[in-house]
């Protein structure tokens, strides 16, 4: 059957997120993405959601099952508040997600009741490199079977809340293909450097380097590893949501934006040249929602070609997010350069999502 | 309810089946059909016509009105007490449109039955009208309908329709004059009741032309009523096997019962609006024809660059793809969106919920992405794409009306952006 229509668990999910997203996070945007900081406050109200929670299953101190689509659903809502405060919320995911796909038995025992049972608590995930091809399938940073365990060496980029993490689930290359490893926080040779990452957007994320030498991990998945593949679907389908809610914001901020501002004696809105641009905004953004929409249905319910459709709903999210954001700016004029108006922050979240595959999973 | 993609059965079924009549009739005089601009493929109507009848269609390419499951027998996919099987006539139809339209959207669009015409009665007709007019498509003879509203002097602007209707107190018949352009299927709904069953076509046109849109009715027209004439059949760039007519009224009498909608106006245009809702069913399925040749373009790309030992590796950065993958899965992701909007659009329609902004979004995308996937796959293609040996050159030509007919590009983005920014017709013109 063809449905488009979320179920009622996942429709009080969005209300509350949506409610959140536009009653805290968006406000509180702006000031975070200058003060390069967004107020713990607001990431314990949006962690109280329980979005991980509730994809986590009661074995494992969670209260539900992972639904791809579910969490699609609600990390639009949140990007839409605001794509920062959306990813440091879900930053203990990326850990706590990469476990669940990929993780042993004795892996999820673990780890995932001391993340989801409590508040909010530093685990990330690290994937990124700082390379121009960077490629998740094709990484730098090498992992070599050491008796158990194995030995990490690189350097990962763009990690969140680096510092301060427990433990880091680090990609690596294994004998040409990535696995996942774990990595404690005190683990001998693993350094977080000092300094932030500086990033043309997404400041409000505290972001740093990872240097790995000889760090002993242990794999993802036990001895036999784990699908990758799966789990990069799973950060590509949750890349692309967020993509949705910064475009959503984005064509909201415009379309609200065209019917106050004047010219020419008439709302600009009203000038076919604007409200086109503004139509197919509107086009673009359903048609890749639903794209997506899809891509995680088919993660859902393990259809052979799940991983290529994860992959073609990012790549067009990615241009749906650029080209949205930059229509924002332009609808705005001028005013749209300016810091203060939000559409300019967002023009600036809208270009990374290419470079920053990684920094969320559904 | 909750959110879905599983290919409903009936639908996967229907598809196996048409696929292969793409295959073995369509595809394999498409290029004869072009070439042959105004030739008549009996075969395939005849074929068509009897087919749809042995399913019990209700004639033609419609929507069947559809029997609660509750009304089912046993077996015939009746579910428990209180279960409801969810309606998916539209989402069938559109799969229909979009896989016909694969083989050739020429030969669908000759598809007999009522097509836009009997869109119109349906819409806009009392329960009357349509018994009297919609149950000759289901006769022993394949009958066309079609819809005219064009004029030479009013395309987009349906408001500045000329053709005046005055009624004939004495006679109690409509006297109607004008002269209507590029009909769809108007030769065949009109002309040619001799081999064919007799159809009709409906015709807009003014009742007071001091009312404007209030005072615009459709009027069903008989074949071969005295006064009404196919005057020309336009030569075209695509869909060449689909008559495309210009047909002139000159006091042509029709009955005083075949208006419809109400024989005196208003002044508000709420049966206008009634009518103009048509569309709301109509443009995603247009959309899905559309997007039947843009598949059937890119999947012969695919195989020619297959066969070119040209190999499409996905899941790459965009940094290491060459020119020819960025475009293919680029074309990949817009045909797979597009699609997705048409069947929401559908979805929506076979749940009653009102469409009228999907249903504009999926007409802009579709039209904008068939024309896009065409053009880019003949560059790609090079002197084989150019040449007419293969049909990709047709396609092409054929995917371009997509975003003409039925509400050009421009039009519709107006519809979507007069919903989103909650504006009306006068103040987003
Ligand atoms: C093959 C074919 C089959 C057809 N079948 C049928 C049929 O069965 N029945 C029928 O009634 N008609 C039919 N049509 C007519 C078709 O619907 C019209 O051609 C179409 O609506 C455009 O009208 P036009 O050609 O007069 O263009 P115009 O209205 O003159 O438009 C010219 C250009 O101006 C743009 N434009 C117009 N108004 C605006 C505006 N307000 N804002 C911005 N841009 C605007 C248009 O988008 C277009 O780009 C058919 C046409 C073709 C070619």
């Amino acid at each position: 059957m063809y449905s488009f229509e979320p179920n009622e668990e996942q429709q009080m999910l969005i209300d509350a997120a949506g409610k959140f997203a536009s009653a805290e996070l968006r406000p509180a945007a702006h000031d975070a993405e200058e003060n390069r900081e967004m107020p713990k406050r607001l990431i314990d109200k949006g962690w109280e959601l329980g979005v991980l929670q509730a994809s986590t299953p009661e074995a494992y101190g969670g209260f539900g099952e992972r639904s791809a689509l579910t969490n699609v659903l609600a990390l639009e809502e949140m990007a839409f508040g605001d794509l920062a405060g959306a990813l440091a919320i879900s930053t203990p995911a990326l850990f706590a997600a990469s476990i669940l796909l990929g993780g042993s038995e004795a892996q999820k025992k673990e780890y995932l009741p001391k993340i989801v049972e409590g508040a909010w608590s530093p685990y990330s995930a690290a994937l990124i490199e700082y390379a121009f091809d960077f490629d998740p399938n094709a990484l730098k940073t090498s992992a070599q079977a050491d008796g158990d365990a194995y030995l990490l060496n690189g350097e990962k980029a763009f990690v969140p809340f680096a510092k301060d993490a427990q433990a880091l689930v680090v990609y690596a290359n294994l004998d040409g293909a990535t696995q996942g490893f774990i990595a404690q926080k005190d683990a001998a040779g693993l350094s977080v450097a000092d300094e932030r990452e500086k990033l043309m957007g997404l400041n409000a994320l505290p972001m740093h380097r990872v240097k790995l030498e000889n760090v002993r991990a242990e794999r993802l998945g036990g001895a036999d590893g784990c699908d990758f593949g799966l789990i990069l679907a799973s950060m590509q389908v949750a890349s692309a949501a967020a993509a949705l809610g910064v475009s959503k914001s984005a064509l909201d901020h415009a379309t609200n934006y065209a019917k106050e501002r004047e010219a020419f004696g008439v709302k600009i809105a009203q000038k076919q040249a604007v409200a086109f641009m503004l139509a197919e905004m509107a086009v673009e953004l359903e048609a890749i929602r639903l794209l997506v929409w899809e891509a995680a249905w088919k993660l859902d319910n393990g259809q052979a070609d799940a991983q290529n459709a994860a992959y073609l709903a990012f790549v067009g999210a990615c241009d749906m997010a650029m080209m949205i954001t930059d229509r924002g700016v332009q609808i705005y004029g001028g005013h749209g350069y300016i810091r203060e108006n939000p559409v300019e922050l967002l023009m600036r979240n809208g270009r990374g999502f290419p470079m920053t595959l990684g920094l969320a999973i559904v | 309810m909750s959110i879905e993609f599983e290919t409903p059965k009936p639908i996967a079924q229907m598809q196996t089946v048409l696929q292969s009549v793409a295959e073995n009739m369509m595809r394999r005089t498409s290029r004869e059909m072009d070439e042959n601009e105004h030739a008549i493929p009996w075969d395939y109507v005849e074929f068509m016509h009897n087919a749809m009848r042995s399913m019990g269609g209700g004639g033609g390419l419609t929507v069947a009105e559809e029997k609660p499951s509750s009304l089912l027998p046993e077996g015939e996919g009746r579910k428990g007490e209180g279960e409801k099987r969810p309606p998916i006539g539209y989402q069938k139809l559109a799969s229909q449109i979009e896989m016909l339209s694969w083989g050739d959207v020429g030969y669908y669009l000759i598809t007999p039955g009522g097509g836009l015409g009997a869109a119109a009665v349906a819409a806009a007709g009392s329960p009357e009208q349509k018994e009297k007019f919609l149950a000759r498509f289901n006769e022993e003879k394949p009958t066309y309908a079609a819809m005219c509203m064009t004029e030479p002097g009013a395309g987009s602007d349906t408001s500045a329709i000329r053709a005046r209707a005055v009624l004939d107190e004495k006679t109690n018949e409509w006297v109607l004059n004008g002269e209507k352009i590029f009909v769809t299927g108007g030769d065949k709904s009109f002309t040619h009741y001799e081999q064919l069953g007799k159809g009709f076509i409906v015709v807009w046109a003014s009742i007071d032309p001091s009312a404007k849109r209030a005072g615009m009715r459709a009027f069903v027209v008989e074949a071969g009523t005295p006064g009404v004439k196919v005057v020309k059949l336009e030569k075209k760039m695509g869909i060449r096997a689909s008559d495309t007519a210009a047909i002139s009224l000159v006091d042509a009498r029709v009955p005083f019962e075949n208006i419809l909608g109400s024989p005196t106006v208003e002044k508000t245009t709420t049966g206008f609006k009634g009518a103009m809702a048509t569309f709301d069913a109509t443009r995603p399925l247009v959309a899905a024809s559309g997007l039947g040749v843009g598949r059937a373009a890119l999947e012969f790309l695919k195989e020619k660059l297959t066969e070119n030992g040209v190999e499409i590796r996905y899941g790459l950065p965009r940094s290491k793809m060459t020119a020819i993958e960025r475009d293919v899965i680029e074309m990949e992701i817009q045909l797979r969106s597009a699609w997705l909007l048409v069947l929401k659009a559908v979805w929506m329609a076979d749940n009653k919920k009102p469409n009228a902004l999907e249903s504009s979004m999926s007409k802009v995308r579709a039209g904008d992405v068939v024309t896009k996937i065409t053009q880019k796959a003949v560059e790609i293609m090079g002197p084989l794409g150019y040449s007419r040996e293969f049909l990709l050159e047709k396609w092409f030509r054929d995917a371009k009306i997509t975003d003409i007919y039925e509400g050009t590009g421009q039009i519709n983005r107006l519809v979507v952006a007069r919903h989103i920014l909650g504006y009306s017709g006068s103040e987003l013109r």
